[in-house]
């Protein structure tokens, strides 16, 4: 646990102070948004883990990251509060409307789930487009920098938009994030709620019959889900400063599902790796100009074929095997 | 009103046709097959190079349309699918492999054809009118009857012929057809080329009326998964049912609705939800596991 505990730190620290210097050195700045997008899509994408988590297959991720992106920026630009406080109430309200949405849906199981969850992300880009307060297709554009926070006279947060390199500042705030969000999902894994949850994805009217209350389950995992969606999402409005209803479409939805699978579905980690390698075998990619979503593609396809169960299930699948030897 | 329930039954036609072979992969390999909506795509295609490229008279687009989908789909079933199933630890490993194909077919279609919208010129002039009560173009009449006829000859085959009962014992129960001598693998492979054709069949028939570009896979797909859930899915009945309830539903709305803008599909998505939360497995869907 120990040596587990001080990886995390290691990794945190490299994350916050080498790459950071690296980049400094190297001129590259805008490895900063790449990054940055890593780790908010990297906190939405576990959302879709802990669905997974649960034996639900989520495609409707990006209905909960518009939504979050959307409840900010309303906030923001139409009653003026402070950014800071609008990403966790965007989180709560994308909780508290995936309760009510979940109530329903989460009794279906399977590819029941998948296509509703699918249709779900569709069903909030054309709210969006059809509501007054969204604005339509033209979005919500010009949100206002995120703003300081002081207490008691002490800066705790210097106002973004007097600083010479936000990139850097919400760079760093999306790592802190991250390693908040995922250091949560080990300890939820590994808390009594998460052996739980596990016995919802192994069989769910066992678990019912053993006494587990798994209507209450259910629908708080899909809650913390969408928390984290509503989060990113939120953070992500604020970065590119702006919300339109293509912001998060199905192709998202389902890129947040591919992440998760492409880490691996058994590792809390599984998401961070996924999403890391996704972004940036896109980006990498660029270069081949018209070929690049079909060697893109292949490479998904083959991955799939030569690692059914994920990029993490590499290294434990060797160590089993040695064990077992 | 007459109107609106012509528009309806061809929009359901359509619709059914598609909803049909995505049920009928659904059924035997239980994977929902995300690339659906680009398998469409590409028969369209297909279809407008063979009509107005090579300048052959329509049937034979259809017919290569129909055919090279079909070998698609045997060859994605044979070389994707069918080991990703045997050896992956959970079933939905093959959503990851189906969404992977979408965006490869999407890339293919867009190196083969390109980006443009492409159409196929009228197979048939003129326009039905009878007595201003129900108007609606040749061509279009004749696309409905074609895939209405699509849709009889597919029941026909799947209930009378020695393939399609096999198929329906393979969806009923693996295990048990497997022990009765059903040839597994064969008939999987079967299952997903004429699933693929289907789409292809459609993309080739809608091409004539509404025309085919890229971006239309995924929201496509979309429909058909609606198509399913109101059905249910896996089920032929249900496919046909969501099919005509969707189109149904889309012409009324269309109209009914035409004063608040565009929002039937939000209204349609709304009450597919509250109708889902009565009915979770569909009009005739079987339960999940």
């Amino acid at each position: 646990m120990t040596t587990k505990a001080l990886l995390a730190g290691a990794f945190l620290l490299v994350l916050l102070i080498v790459v950071p210097l690296a980049i400094g050195a190297s001129g590259r700045e805008d490895l900063y948004y790449t990054l940055t997008s890593v780790a908010l899509l990297s906190i939405i994408s576990a959302g879709v883990w802990i669905t997974f988590y649960i034996g639900r297959i989520n495609i409707g991720q990006g209905a909960y990251a518009l939504m979050g992106g959307y409840v900010s920026a309303i906030l923001v630009t139409a009653y003026g509060v402070s950014f800071w406080l609008t990403l966790p109430l965007a989180g709560i309200f994308c909780a508290a409307a995936s309760i009510l949405i979940g109530l329903p849906i989460l009794r279906l199981r399977g590819v029941y789930f998948a296509m509703v969850t699918l249709v779900l992300t569709e069903v909030v880009r054309l709210l969006a487009l059809a509501l007054p307060i969204t604005n339509g297709a033209k979005g919500i554009v010009s949100i206002p920098q995120p703003g300081g926070i002081s207490l008691f006279g002490v800066t705790l947060l210097p106002d973004f938009a007097t600083l010479t390199n936000p990139r850097l500042a919400f760079y760093i705030v999306s790592v802190i994030l991250m390693a908040l969000c995922f250091a949560g999902l080990y300890r939820l894994k590994n808390s009594r709620i998460g052996q739980l949850c596990q016995s919802l994805q192994q069989n769910e009217e066992l678990a019912s019959s053993i006494g587990v209350n798994i209507t209450y389950l259910r629908v708080l995992a899909y809650a913390i889900s969408s928390f984290l969606g509503g989060v990113g999402g939120a953070m992500f409005a604020a970065i590119s400063q702006s919300i339109y209803p293509s912001s998060f479409t199905v192709a998202d939805s389902v890129n947040f599902m591919l992440n998760c699978f492409l880490g691996g579905l058994s590792y809390v980690f599984g998401p961070i790796l996924g999403t890391f390698v996704l972004y940036f075998g896109w980006d990498v990619l660029f270069q081949t100009g018209e070929f690049q979503l079909l060697i893109f593609s292949a490479i998904l396809i083959a991955l799939m074929l030569l690692l059914p169960n994920g990029l993490l299930s590499l290294r434990f699948s060797s160590k089993a095997k040695g064990a077992g030897r | 009103m007459e109107q609106i329930i012509a528009n309806g039954l061809y929009l359901g036609a359509q619709y059914a046709l598609i909803a049909l072979g995505l049920t009928l992969i659904f059924s035997l390999m239980n994977v929902l097959n995300f690339a659906h909506g680009q398998m469409y795509v590409f028969g369209g295609f297909v279809t407008y190079t063979v009509v107005v490229q090579f300048g052959l008279p329509f049937i034979v687009g259809l017919l290569a349309s129909a055919a090279i989908l079909a070998i698609l789909g045997a060859a994605i079933e044979k070389f994707l699918f069918a080991p990703v199933v045997r050896r992956s630890k959970r079933d939905e490993s093959t959503m990851l492999l189906a969404a992977g194909i979408a965006f490869f077919l999407d890339a293919v279609i867009l190196l083969l054809f390109g980006e443009k919208q492409r159409g196929v010129p009228k197979v048939v002039n003129g326009v039905f009118n009878w007595d201003m009560r129900i108007i609606m173009p040749y061509d279009r009449i004749l696309i409905g009857v074609l895939a209405i006829l699509l849709i009889v000859a597919f029941i026909g085959f799947m209930n009378y012929s020695r393939a399609g009962r096999a198929m329906r014992a393979l969806a009923q129960d693996r295990m048990a057809a497997q022990l009765m001598g059903v040839d597994v693998s064969r008939y999987s492979m079967l299952g997903f080329a004429l699933g693929a054709m289907l789409a292809g069949l459609v993309g080739g028939l809608l091409v004539t009326i509404t025309g085919v570009n890229l971006g239309m896979g995924g929201p496509t797909s979309i429909k058909a998964f609606l198509m399913i859930m109101i059905g249910g899915a896996g089920v032929i009945s249900g496919a046909i049912a969501g099919g005509f309830i969707l189109g149904m539903m889309e012409s009324v709305g269309l109209t009914v609705l035409r004063e608040y803008g565009d929002i039937t599909y939000l209204v349609i998505f709304a009450l597919l939800m509250v109708f889902l939360s009565i009915r979770p497995n569909g009009l005739m869907g079987k339960p999940w596991g």
